[in-house]
């Protein structure tokens, strides 16, 4: 009889539980499992989306890998961005995060002020930065020609394309600003009136204190960066697209990636195969490498942070 | 940090004996450290700053001088603003923004919060690998699953050309607001619940009564993300609204914004102002809400 009543007890916290995930239940089938393992089922069919999809075997693969002339490009592109692209933003963001730390007078607007560019749309932020860097006329070029500075070509110089990008991420750095400035706060006040007893250098208090007390927040920025960086979608597309000048129905065609495919990335070879190519098969191997690099740093992610998961017992 | 420093036992800050050398050489030190650390703030300020006022700058100055080598308007065209609202779909690309992220933050938030209150407060077997699969979710980048997704919503519900196939799935819970959500709720202690379940609530009354009420800052918070996010995206209305302009949103039409109007570079800056302006506005009366959702994604736990 007792075990009885325990036994539905039981069943009807479970049901509860499951009534209270139902939506993302739901949600997780249709917008996540099954759509994982049909990306999968196409890798390996030719389907245009018209004719029904016919086996393919590896063919889609081996095309992507050894016949289709952006993937390495883009690969190549997704690297940069991941070694250079990600330092700077940590850097600069911890830099300013130290500043703005040390800043006495006026610090809520300081703080606005650097956190503003954050939330400018990317669309817009990126329109703003191909004006701002046209190598004619813009402002930039203008005040680095007024200095005698060499006046590069960036988004239209397929060498500096990637650069101004980079200035273009850099100036959005108010979420990394704000999750060092917390973990700087957080330093025990004691370790850097020690380390000042022990006569220590400004340099050795970082080193010594600083550092190995925010480095689980270095790395967590890390590994989202890099993990952003494989996504980063939108304002390579946009920069390249409005650069090149050729944006909706002039009738020439995109050449992805302007200018030599330097702005080119992984998810926009996915939109290059699938809606201007009609290849599903082969835009879905590009999908699932994305996936295999995406989940292999979340991974990394989530075992070296436990923190972040946290039990809540 | 020099102020925490000064402050320390044995260095009072206060200097009564400031006529000694000693005294006279640290306050000098702690004025100019004061100057650097200010001068580079301000550097650093006009970095973040000058890109804005370039940009509006431009917006108002005339068709021909925005082609120019010139940093200031000769005269202030503030009919540009107007031209753009004149633009043929504009204000119909407004509508349909604040249809995406209205209506997406409202489901999203709305289906969210009892996931997000059933991982952070029941036990329950699986739980660990549901959060899991919910940052697995997170992290997935938008163009993996897009083909199948796609083939869903255009060839199975006809649904292409409209802005339904990035709303509805907002129904269903969605990651981020999940996980940001879950992290918050973690942080109300479980004393409050245990208390209204003595009382005799139920698991629902709980969340309602007791939860739901504490948990404003992180809901504000996920709202706020949940609301960029939609009036941000390019990629989802690209792929399901980009064959039907009466489809288009702000940041999807501004691109072709610029298309239209090729040289008219003023125009288009005045529309970037436009579609940037909003979100700064709602950013100043939330500030606070918003910065601490960005700490919660990677410092608490």
């Amino acid at each position: 009889m007792a075990g009885n009543t325990l036994r539905s007890k039981q069943r009807r916290s479970a049901l509860r539980t499951l009534a209270f995930l139902s939506p993302w239940l739901i949600g997780f089938t249709v917008f996540f499992a099954y759509p994982l393992v049909s990306t999968v089922y196409f890798s390996f069919m030719k389907y245009d989306g018209f004719n029904s999809p016919v086996w393919n075997g590896l063919g889609n693969w081996s095309y992507v890998f050894s016949d289709y002339p952006l993937f390495w490009p883009s690969l190549g592109n997704t690297l940069w961005l991941v070694v250079v692209m990600v330092s700077c933003r940590v850097l600069f963001g911890l830099g300013v995060g130290m500043l703005i730390t040390k800043i006495k007078t006026g610090t809520g607007v300081f703080r606005t002020l650097f956190y503003l560019p954050y939330l400018a749309p990317p669309v817009a932020a990126t329109l703003a930065f191909v004006f701002l860097l046209n190598p004619g006329t813009g402002p930039v070029n203008t005040i680095l020609g007024d200095l005698g500075l060499p006046t590069p070509g960036w988004f239209n110089d397929g060498s500096w394309s990637k650069p101004a990008l980079t200035m273009l991420a850099v100036w959005g750095i108010g979420d990394l600003m704000v999750i060092f400035m917390a973990a700087l706060l957080d330093v025990p006040k004691e370790q850097y009136e020690a380390a000042e007893l022990d006569g220590t250098s400004a340099w050795q208090r970082f080193r010594f204190v600083t550092l190995p007390n925010i480095s689980p927040i270095v790395l967590f920025a890390v590994v989202t960066g890099v993990i952003q960086a494989m996504q980063y979608y939108t304002q390579p597309l946009v920069a390249g697209k409005v650069a090149s000048g050729i944006i909706g129905g002039s009738g020439q065609a995109f050449e992805p990636g302007y200018p030599d495919k330097s702005t080119l990335t992984l998810p926009q070879l996915v939109y290059n195969l699938g809606f201007q190519r009609f290849d599903y098969g082969a835009a879905c191997v590009v999908a699932l490498v994305l996936f295999a690099l995406a989940m292999v740093f979340t991974a990394f992610l989530m075992r070296r942070r436990g923190g972040l998961i946290g039990t809540g017992d | 940090m020099s102020q925490q420093l000064l402050d320390a036992p044995g260095r009072p800050s206060k200097l009564p004996d400031a006529t000694t050398p000693a005294a006279r050489t640290a306050r000098r030190k702690a004025v100019l450290h004061w100057i650097a650390v200010h001068a580079l703030g301000v550097a650093a300020a006009l970095f973040f700053v000058l890109p804005f006022v370039f940009l509006f700058l431009t917006s108002v100055m005339s068709d021909q001088q925005a082609l120019t080598r010139d940093l200031t308007p000769n005269s202030w065209e503030w009919g540009n603003y107007t031209k753009v609202f004149d633009t043929p779909g504009f204000l119909t690309w407004w509508k349909n923004t604040l249809l995406y992220a209205g209506l997406g933050t409202l489901l999203s938030v709305l289906s969210s919060i009892p996931v997000a209150y059933a991982l952070a407060k029941f036990r329950f077997r699986g739980r660990q690998l549901s959060l899991m699969l919910v940052i697995s979710m997170m992290m997935l980048p938008p163009q993996v699953i897009i083909i199948p997704m796609y083939l869903f919503w255009a060839k199975q519900l006809d649904l292409s050309g409209t802005l339904w196939p990035l709303i509805i799935p907002m129904a269903f819970g969605d990651a981020f607001s999940i996980f940001l959500l879950r992290q918050f709720l973690l942080t109300i202690p479980n004393e409050y619940l245990d208390a209204a379940r003595v009382d005799g609530c139920g698991e629902f009354r709980t969340l309602l009564r007791v939860v739901l009420p504490m948990a404003k800052p992180g809901i504000a918070a996920v709202a706020l993300f949940q609301f960029f996010y939609a009036w941000n995206d390019y990629f989802g209305p690209q792929i399901y609204a980009s064959e039907n302009p009466a489809a288009w949103t702000l940041s999807y039409g501004l691109e072709s914004f610029k298309g239209a109007h090729h040289t008219d570079w003023n125009l288009t800056m005045a529309a970037t102002v436009l579609v940037m302006a909003p979100v700064i506005l709602v950013f100043f009366f939330a500030q606070k809400a918003f910065v601490e959702g960005v700490t919660l994604t990677g410092v608490k736990g």
